[in-house]
């Protein structure tokens, strides 16, 4: 093939007790488009974030152009040509089209007064845009574009700064599929002239469209290597998978208690047109899959009261429950473990004593007037029950690790009496010890009665835990699986909005 | 929590050594006493801006409120000779009332604390000076108002009603905000709203509660204020008192983040200030200089406070360091270098 851009040679990476890369290798051809494929965790972010400067390897070289590098700054990298286009993409959405693709390299007019040359800066844009194919002019406001859109000002971004390889990371994650199509032409388009793109995505169909070769990571590994001619979906999942993931599953220790949680025509802000429709028993874990932006996070919140129910209702063993707001929901048993635990699950500058009791203050209190040893003595059995590692409860919550900080949100809620519980990414960032604690957690809880609904994006997760999995796409629930259906491939599918029919057909 | 208090306590103590050693007369009974009633008249209202701050907010509207309560407040006595426990209570009342419109412009509307009480504060002085068609409004000869003057103004062996009745409310407060329910979710909900709402918390009511309190307060220091200058002048009575109210929070530890202050803090910022005021006077330097003297005083505390925090932090994330044995460099960079603090204590063994 052509000349190698750019290689990677033994690249690992260690935190503290996990290991998320490990002696990977990886070489990018000019005018190439590279698939990087691996399931959530398989170290493909973390490598890319290696490669754009962000973060240092522990051991290996990048070699650019001829150099070895044992590390790069961000600078560096840009100025190796390197360009990502994000998965949340990181424009300022008050500035217009120039300006944003000028950030920090502004063009200036006025000799020492150094002010911004709006003029030069929009007609370098122009010819850009034009070669995008973009609908829209430079001076327009961020504010004003689609994601799609977004993202040809991200490209543009890259094509200004002269990029070699363009880093493309779940870019048509938020797309419809006509504005994905015209993304696939762009990168058709920058491959003929000469630049490579490195491709990151789950969608195994754009994947089979657009690369010239596949890479897959698992758990930190390079795999495997696909050629063009050797795609095939099957290839690429048992690539991924590899591995047993029943392995996690602990099955329920009774069978499931009557009643449970039923969600009828339930109709969010975020997909006005969409109904959901879905149950959870008591006893079982359902686990609730999709892709990015499927619905789901509206779906908990929605149930959890924060955002407002525009049509349908929530029923708990058959009776209506009413929740306008999260104080609503807590009264009826309904909590939420939300996916960002410092932003919304935590008062970070607050002891965990009191994060523990922040939800049900009023139990330990009389006239108003809080019960400082009641309180702490419920802090400290959920410390206890929880194995919370801290000197004492009196900690301000920052100072906990990760897993932590996310048994100190649980033991707010288990502090009290659950019925029904959504689980928000709850291992998101976790290290895995702790993720086998809170699975055994929520078996525990399950079996003690409680319905629990996890959302999740790590197949891992969701295959090895769930009793059942509820597949979104798109707002709605696409499928539902029994335990006889998981698949990755299964999950996959419905998640891309197939028929539950074919994916029948396909597990069979 | 205690420590900034401690060091707030012993700068008073220091800066009023100082004076007294000075000019003795700073430590007079009389000048004292005075500034117990200055302390007394300004603490009233300073607490209930010390919780509205406390939320995450600002009343910038207080001085104005001053004006518009006060002009109503003698009126009430003098041209409609009402008896005056209902006087009292109608301004009470009225203080109130604007503090809940305001909550309610806050929370419900979710308009910016700045903007909504920066109008409150153009307003309601508007309003008053409209109302008396900028006249001056005082008290005439055997007014209704003796008794309540008797009490506002009064002492009790010596010492200043107003400054009794602050120690009385800052007990009261105190409770309420460092051991009651509300207050525990005032802190949560200044800290991190959202997370406050995630745990069922009414942050509406939690934050337009505490302007409602701030009204109510600044009702009752119309009153102690009417009585102390006998006098409402619409365009000038009030002025400025806001900002005094303002720094006092500010150093008595409050930050305008939210989630961080103390009643206590409230208290002795306002004491400093007033000790301040008072040896501008008492050491003979230009009164013009009174109010930069009060500024640099809350420049160079607050500065220092957020020195001393920072060393704390940093010793803190150190010893974490020393206890962490496994370590990798400067990973997650996370904000306020919770990364580099430690995650777990000795369970490595």
């Amino acid at each position: 093939m052509a000349e190698t851009l750019l290689e990677l040679r033994g690249i690992s990476k260690t935190y503290p007790g996990v290991r998320a890369l490990d002696d990977v290798n990886l070489r990018v051809y000019r005018g190439e488009v590279l698939g990087l494929i691996g399931e959530n965790g398989a170290g493909k972010s973390t490598l890319m974030r290696v490669l754009g400067g962000v973060i240092e390897p522990s051991e290996g070289v990048i070699r650019i152009g001829g150099n070895d590098h044992a590390r790069m700054t961000v600078s560096e990298a840009t100025r190796a040509g390197i360009a990502f286009v994000h998965q949340e993409l990181n424009l300022f959405e008050n500035l217009d089209v120039a300006a944003n693709v000028f950030i920090g390299r502004e063009k200036l007019a006025g000799g020492p007064l150094k002010l911004v040359d709006n003029a030069q800066m929009r007609a370098q844009v122009t010819p850009l845009l034009e070669r995008l194919g973009a609908d829209f002019a430079p001076d327009t406001l961020v504010d004003n574009l689609s994601i799609a859109q977004r993202q040809m000002v991200e490209i543009a971004k890259a094509l200004s700064i002269d990029a070699r390889v363009i880093i493309m990371d779940e870019p048509t994650s938020s797309l419809t599929i006509s504005e994905t199509e015209r993304l696939l032409e762009v990168i058709a388009d920058l491959k003929a002239h000469g630049i490579s793109v490195i491709y990151i995505s789950h969608r195994l169909g754009e994947i089979m469209t657009c690369a010239d070769r596949v890479v897959v990571l698992r758990d930190g590994h390079t795999v495997g290597e696909l050629a063009r001619a050797e795609l095939s979906h099957a290839a690429m999942i048992r690539l991924m998978i590899g591995r047993d993931l029943k392995s996690l599953y602990t099955p329920p220790s009774r069978p499931p208690h009557p009643g449970g949680c039923d969600i009828v025509g339930l109709v969010t802000s975020a997909f006005p047109d969409r109904q959901i429709n879905l149950s959870v028993q008591r006893g079982e874990i359902l686990g609730l899959a999709g892709l990015v932006g499927a619905g789901r996070t509206s779906l908990a919140r929605a149930a959890f009261g924060i955002d407002p129910l525009l049509a349908g209702e929530i029923r708990i063993d058959d009776a209506r429950v009413r929740v306008a707001s999260p104080r609503d929901a807590i009264r009826q048993g309904i909590y939420l473990v939300p996916e960002d635990r410092k932003k919304s699950g935590l008062v970070l500058e607050l002891p965990i004593r009191e994060n523990v009791t922040l939800a049900s203050l009023l139990n330990y209190a009389r006239m108003w007037l809080v019960n400082g040893a009641a309180e702490r003595k419920v802090a400290k059995e959920q410390a206890r029950s929880l194995s919370i590692k801290a000197p004492s409860v009196d900690m301000e919550a920052v100072t906990l690790s990760g897993g932590n900080q996310q048994k100190v949100v649980l033991g707010k809620w288990l502090s009290m009496q659950p019925r029904v519980m959504f689980f928000d990414e709850p291992t998101r960032g976790i290290d895995v010890g702790a993720k086998s604690e809170i699975y055994a957690l929520m078996r525990e809880l399950a079996d003690r009665g409680v319905a629990i609904v996890m959302i999740s994006s790590d197949m891992e997760e969701v295959i090895g835990v769930s009793d059942r999995v509820a597949v979104m796409h798109e707002g709605g629930v696409s499928g539902v699986l029994e335990r006889e259906q998981f698949s990755e491939y299964n999950v996959l599918r419905l998640a891309i909005g197939q028929a539950l029919e074919k994916v029948e057909a396909a597990a069979s | 929590m205690m420590k900034k208090e401690l060091g707030l306590f012993l700068l008073l103590a220091v800066i009023s050594a100082i004076t007294g050693a000075i000019n003795p007369a700073f430590l007079s009974v009389v000048n004292l006493l005075n500034m117990a009633n200055l302390i007394g008249l300004f603490g009233v209202f300073a607490l209930g801006e010390g919780l509205v701050i406390i939320t995450g907010g600002i009343d910038l509207s207080l001085g104005s409120m001053f004006a518009l309560l006060g002009v109503v407040f003698i009126d009430l006595l003098t041209t409609y000779e009402i008896y005056w426990p209902l006087a009292l209570l109608l301004v009470l009342l009225g203080g109130l009332a604007l503090g809940g419109i305001q909550g309610f412009l806050i929370t419900r509307l979710k308009m910016q604390p700045f903007i909504v009480t920066l109008c409150g504060l153009l307003i309601y002085r508007g309003a008053a000076r409209y109302y008396t068609s900028d006249s001056t409004r005082g008290f005439g000869y055997g007014d209704e108002a003796g008794t309540l003057g008797n009490i506002a103004s009064g002492n009790i062996a010596g010492i200043p009603n107003t400054f009794i009745f602050l120690i009385i409310l800052a007990l009261i407060l105190g409770v309420l905000l460092h051991r009651s329910v509300y207050g525990r979710w005032l802190y949560a909900v200044g800290k991190n709203e959202e997370a406050a709402r995630f745990s069922g918390i009414n942050t509406n009511f939690v934050i337009a509660t505490a302007y409602i309190i701030s009204g109510g307060l600044a009702g009752i220091s119309t009153v102690l204020f009417v009585f102390y200058t006998n006098s409402v002048s619409p365009s000038s009575f009030g002025n400025f008192y806001e900002l005094y109210a303002i720094a006092a929070a500010v150093l008595g530890g409050c930050s305008l983040r939210g989630g961080e202050g103390s009643i206590l803090g409230v208290v002795l910022g306002t004491a400093l200030l007033q000790v301040l005021q008072n040896l501008v006077n008492i050491l003979g330097i230009p009164n013009s200089l009174n109010f930069a003297v009060m500024g640099t005083v809350i420049l160079v505390g607050v500065l220092a406070d957020q020195q001393l925090q920072a060393r704390r932090r940093r010793k803190a994330a150190l010893a974490g360091l020393a206890r962490t044995t496994l370590l990798q460099g400067k990973q997650s960079a996370s904000p306020r270098g919770a990364g580099a603090l430690p995650t777990s204590t000795g369970d490595h063994a």
